[in-house]
């Protein structure tokens, strides 16, 4: 097949993000704008959610999370949407948890990897369409990602 | 792929039970080189469901932070006997599912 010169000029445009291996790393700003991007801009109020993470983590390979967001959990007033953000891992989203009024209750845990020491958020969605977050600081002493 | 999923049996109307997931799964997360110096194909569990009664009452999409064999807790309200189905699946496009019945009364 022949490539035109606009392929040729889309190809050659398209280059340099093949060729980077090493990915990024997901700065204060990467976590920011994902941040910016699950709420579209919308403000952001501090509280009504709880992220409970140990302070001291002695393995990042495997961080306990626990999250949950204050709500009566009925039709018109629950928790849509919990997502939890880093600063450090290569990629800022970290897991997003959908919650219905059926959930009961807008909590859940999982476990998480955390390439070394930052600050993890929590953004709640409510149902109303408005945006309310916690933050904890993480101390790691032996990062997740440090076997390769 | 296995996994431990533990729902209780029996609950009552409107008591709000708690759902537990151990899934087994690598979940490389695609940054990691390996033994050839090449990059490990991103091969993670990208989102987890929970049904009950045939409607979604929990989901969450993982990214590859997650940890390998990954863990979730969460809850659901008990309204009447019936499955409670857990459905999940990975990059490679394997796609798996547990149920368990909860009778509710």
């Amino acid at each position: 097949m022949k490539a035109t010169r606009r392929q040729a000029i889309a190809m050659g445009l398209a280059m340099p993000l093949a060729l980077r291996v090493r990915p990024a790393q997901a700065t204060p700003e990467t976590m920011q704008a994902a941040i910016d991007a699950f709420t579209g801009g919308a403000a952001v109020t501090e509280g009504g959610v709880e992220l409970k993470i140990p302070a001291l983590v002695e393995n990042g390979n495997s961080v306990p999370l626990s999250v949950s967001a204050e709500s009566p959990m009925t039709d018109e007033d629950h928790v849509e949407e919990i997502a939890i953000f880093n600063e450090v891992n290569p990629l800022p989203d970290t897991v997003r948890f959908h919650f219905t009024p059926r959930s009961g209750r807008a909590t859940a845990q999982t476990r998480i990897r955390l390439n070394g020491t930052q600050h993890v958020t929590a953004i709640a969605r409510k149902s109303d369409g408005t945006f309310h977050s916690a933050q904890v600081n993480v101390i790691v002493t032996a990062p997740a990602c440090r076997e390769s | 792929m296995s996994a431990l999923v533990n729902i209780p049996e029996t609950a009552a109307p409107g008591e709000i039970v708690d759902i537990k997931v151990l899934l087994q799964h690598p979940m490389e997360t695609g940054f990691r080189t390996g033994p050839d110096g090449k990059l490990v194909p991103r091969n993670i569990i990208h989102s987890l469901r929970c049904l009950y009664l045939s409607e979604e009452v929990f989901a969450a999409e993982l990214f590859p932070a997650v940890t390998a064999n990954p863990f979730f807790a969460f809850t659901l309200v008990a309204e009447t006997t019936g499955e409670v189905e857990i459905l999940w699946a990975d990059d490679a496009g394997e796609e798996q599912r547990q149920s368990q019945t909860l009778t509710v009364g």
